[in-house]
């Protein structure tokens, strides 16, 4: 089996200053792995050089067996945000449509002079609607969707072409809790049902713990990955986080993870 | 009083409104189609911005004994770029273009001061022509080379237009797909320039706006598909112009600026009106939804 995503003792400097460095992990095709780590320690940086879009200051990386940054028509990206502008009167669909042709120069044609293209990209617009359940508030302008509906509709534009690699910067931030519950259900579906492999962002391990393959620690310029089970103990967090974090069982015999910095901060 | 048919004809057998409906016409589409994204980009300021730096530069170019056609775009196209090149997107530097664009203000006063000076008929029509344009007053050669960097203009922006929507909405993801989005930003802007640089030679500089961002903002209250906004902010523009063309020649009194800009005006205010009386349960619906 090949590897989605393979790093090589590979370092990140922003302006002058490393990052992180000496991270080798591999990432499996359809796995579920979460990025976790404290605030500015370069979680979304690591998203980016995935992307090709930040170069790497050392060792190695392989994704989807090419270099970073040339097979992005395969990955899927959501980037950490805020919410769009409440004034951005432009309809959902058109956000996701975006995410098919939204990079090819010129104007698309109108309606019926695009043919049986034209067809194709208004079926797989909305059969990724569907998809992601967002046929009902996908036609109103997007700064008037909640933060839960307008993360669907990106997640939509994301998994578009049809990706193998799902790249997901806090989806569910800003979200409350049933939306992160549902939201994260949703990304869990996708990741089984079309094979793909899901590297994903979060502040609170919670919402997406029991749908979790991997998990990756960054934290003190480097990482950690593994199993859950092993990752997400009470001492390796506290290490890892600097603070005392507690993990528990509940009843359904489900891990929770207590005393997370930011957690709270972050989900008003 | 003739009846409104034979005096629409005779208009249209004037030669100085067949060059003004000419020039008018492609300006007019040219800065609702360049206005609607300025207006999503949130780049009204800097577009305004470079209206002044149109007066400064065909101020320098009359100072200078240049045509003037040459300062106008020489500076706006300069500044575009260079304020993209910045970074000039929304309101980060907001003192900065404002204070510099107050002193490009004062330098096209003083070029002016030059210009009137040292030139023998110390005409200052010069000036008011570029402050509030002189439409009716262009020759047939100015107009059709108007109309033909206007086709140009407008060709450049349609092959942009698809990546820089995208850009403008979304510009992290539309990067990743390989969007050259910093590429993107100052050509837009220096394309601004260029159609401020146009604009102010049919409505003036100070008053370009009317074209420039009421046509567009009235598209987008009005529709909410950006193809379709983008279309018809172009042709909310072009009505504008007809409209304010007719009039003045209507009422020979009023200057044909003040009657674009008037009509520019109303429309905008009819839109938020309409859209604000007919869809208020929309708007309602679109306020409780926000986080
Ligand atoms: N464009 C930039 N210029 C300088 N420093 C940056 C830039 N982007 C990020 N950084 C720095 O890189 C570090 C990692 O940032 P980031 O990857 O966004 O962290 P995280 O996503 O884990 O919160 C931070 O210390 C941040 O200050
Ligand atoms: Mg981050």
């Amino acid at each position: 089996m090949s590897a989605v995503l393979e790093l090589d003792r590979a370092a990140v400097a922003v302006a002058g200053r490393t990052i992180w460095s000496g991270v080798s992990l591999q990432v499996q095709a359809g796995e579920f792995v979460a990025i976790l780590g404290p605030n500015g320690v370069g979680k979304s940086t690591l998203l980016k050089a995935v992307l090709g879009l930040t170069p790497l200051s050392g060792g190695a990386m392989t994704v989807l067996g090419d270099r970073p940054g040339h097979v992005n028509g395969r990955i899927g990206y959501l980037p950490q945000r805020r919410a769009f502008d409440p004034n951005t009167r432009v309809r959902g669909v058109d956000i996701v449509r975006l995410g098919l042709d939204g990079d090819r120069w010129g104007v698309p044609l109108p309606g019926r002079l695009a043919g049986s293209a034209g067809r194709r990209a208004r079926e797989r617009v909305e059969e990724v609607i569907a998809l992601v359940g967002a046929g009902a508030y996908a036609g109103r302008p997007i700064g008037q969707c909640s933060g839960g509906e307008q993360q669907r509709l990106l997640i939509a534009q994301a998994l578009i072409r049809g990706p193998e690699l799902l790249v997901l910067d806090e989806p569910l931030d800003s979200l409350d809790v049933t939306n992160q519950a549902s939201v994260s259900a949703l990304i869990r579906d996708v990741c089984r049902s079309q094979n793909v492999a899901v590297l994903l962002v979060a502040h609170d391990v919670n919402p997406i713990l029991p749908y979790l393959d991997q998990v990756i620690y960054l934290a003190h310029g480097g990482a950690v990955m593994g199993p859950p089970e092993e990752v997400i103990t009470a001492d390796t967090l506290t290490m890892l986080y600097g603070t005392p974090i507690d993990v528990l069982r509940d009843r359904a015999g489900r891990l929770v993870v207590v005393g997370q910095p930011d957690a709270h901060a972050e989900h008003r | 009083m003739s009846d409104p048919i034979t005096g629409l004809a005779h208009m249209l057998g004037q030669p100085f409104i067949q060059h003004a409906l000419v020039a008018g016409t492609s300006i007019a589409l040219l800065s609702g189609l360049v206005g609607y994204f300025v207006v999503l980009r949130g780049q009204v300021f800097a577009g305004d911005a470079l209206s002044h730096v149109a007066y400064a530069g065909a101020l320098a170019a009359l100072a200078a004994g240049v045509d003037l056609r040459f300062g106008l775009f020489a500076a706006t196209i300069a500044v575009g770029l260079v304020l993209g090149l910045l970074g000039g997107r929304r309101a980060a530097d907001d003192v900065v273009i404002g204070t510099a664009f107050a002193w490009v203000l004062g330098l096209g006063v003083f070029f002016l001061a030059i210009y009137t000076t040292h030139s023998a008929t110390g005409n200052s029509a010069a000036n008011v022509n570029v402050l509030f344009g002189s439409i009716l007053g262009i020759s047939a050669s100015a107009a059709s080379t108007a109309a033909w960097i206007a086709v140009g203009l407008i060709a450049l922006l349609l092959v942009l237009a698809r990546p820089l929507l995208f850009a403008s909405l979304d510009p992290d993801v539309a990067r990743a797909s390989g969007v050259p989005v910093r590429l993107l930003g100052p050509l837009f802007l220096a394309i601004v320039g260029a159609t401020a640089a146009e604009a102010s030679q049919a409505i003036g500089a100070l008053l370009l706006f009317g074209l420039l961002a009421a046509p567009p903002a009235a598209a987008q209250r009005l529709t909410d598909r950006p193809w379709r906004g983008f279309v018809l902010s172009g042709l909310l523009s072009v009505l504008c112009l007809w409209i304010g063309v007719c009039v003045a020649y209507a009422a020979p009194k009023l200057p044909v600026s003040f009657t674009i800009m008037t009509t520019s005006t109303v429309l905008y205010a009819g839109v938020v009106l309409v859209t604000t009386v007919r869809w208020p349960a929309f708007s309602r619906r679109g306020g409780a939804a926000r986080p």
